[in-house]
């Protein structure tokens, strides 16, 4: 009884998924469109001489500034929590990314084709941290549908990053991009197992 | 059609109160807090006078994570985490576990595979 106990509390009772891409890609669309709560919003402050660090030390002379960080909720079990927390998309506010990005499953970097240049910056913070992540291209009505493989091209992305397109809006299509980003998260962990092993 | 409406990351608004009074001038805490840790109250611990942040943070905080009791009480997250820090110190308050730089490859595994099975069936 008291071993069953200690296991329950040691397992993981909530993970979380972030949401990237640039300023109205649709990241907070994609939450919503899942979350079972109305999504809530957090921030943190900033004070303008120091980006970063000092996120409380906020002292009277300074001027300040909050960053807000969108997220959403879905309870995927009795003892299990998912949280999807949109990235804040201006470069300054990139400190954040490390508190929102560490101990994550993954990320979604949602991409808009006609302003592919804001995905690169994403992209790229990921692949340096080496968190997994897939590509969604938020494909609104009326955008025009280039097939994944140009997209792929014109972001340099390697070739075992997974690539989808989906209408940010769809519960049953947003709900697909996160299956499809535990899957890649996944497949990455059990390949370095066997790297490992070997 | 244009892309839906998103908020401005970022807003200005006047504060009445200063976060470094609230916390007495503490930005950090002895707690790792994650974003999406939960938090769980201890049964039958009696809570001590508590200041009106620490309490508003308490009567919240059951079962919801660190952002959700940021969220709710409109305090920013760095507050936040200093006052639950404060509870869980007290013992009234106890966290429950995530992923962290010192979690296993196979206890992140099961997490990984526990998340797919309830993302497929949600």
């Amino acid at each position: 009884m008291d071993f069953e106990t200690t296991k329950a509390q040691r397992a993981a009772a909530s993970t979380k998924i972030v949401i990237a891409g640039g300023f109205g890609v649709g990241k907070s669309t994609l939450v919503g469109a899942v979350s079972e709560i109305d999504p809530l919003r957090t921030e943190a402050l900033v004070t303008n001489e120091s980006e970063g660090v000092d996120d409380l030390a906020a002292v009277p002379t300074k001027a300040t500034t909050t960053v807000a960080m969108d997220f959403g909720r879905l309870t995927l079990a009795e003892d299990l929590v998912l949280y999807l927390f949109g990235t804040p998309g201006q470069r300054r506010f990139w400190f954040m990314w490390d508190d929102l990005c560490r101990g994550a499953i993954g990320a979604i970097v949602l991409v808009d084709v006609a302003r592919l240049d804001e995905s690169f910056s994403p992209l790229d913070y990921f692949e340096s941290k080496g968190i997994p992540f897939i590509v969604a291209v938020n494909e609104f009505d009326g955008v025009p549908r280039y097939p994944a493989e140009e997209i792929a091209a014109a972001l340099a992305l390697p070739a075992e990053v997974p690539i989808i397109s989906l209408d940010a809006r769809d519960r049953e299509q947003a709900k697909g991009a996160l299956v499809k980003i535990t899957e890649y998260a996944l497949m990455r962990l059990r390949e370095q197992l066997t790297v490992n092993a070997n | 059609m244009t892309p839906p409406h998103e908020p401005e990351d970022e807003v200005y608004r006047p504060r009445l109160i200063r976060s470094y009074t609230i916390t007495a001038g503490r930005t950090a805490t002895k707690v790792e807090l994650a974003m999406e840790a939960t938090l769980r109250l201890q049964p039958g611990v009696e809570a001590p006078v508590l200041s009106y942040p620490a309490a508003q943070v308490l009567e919240v905080c059951d079962r919801r994570s660190v952002a959700e009791v940021s969220a709710l009480t409109k305090m920013p997250i760095g507050v936040t985490r200093v006052l639950l820090g404060d509870l869980i110190e007290q013992g009234l308050v106890r966290i429950q576990a995530t992923i962290t730089d010192n979690t296993s490859t196979d206890e992140r595994l099961e997490l990984i595979e526990r998340t797919l099975r309830g993302l497929r069936n949600y």
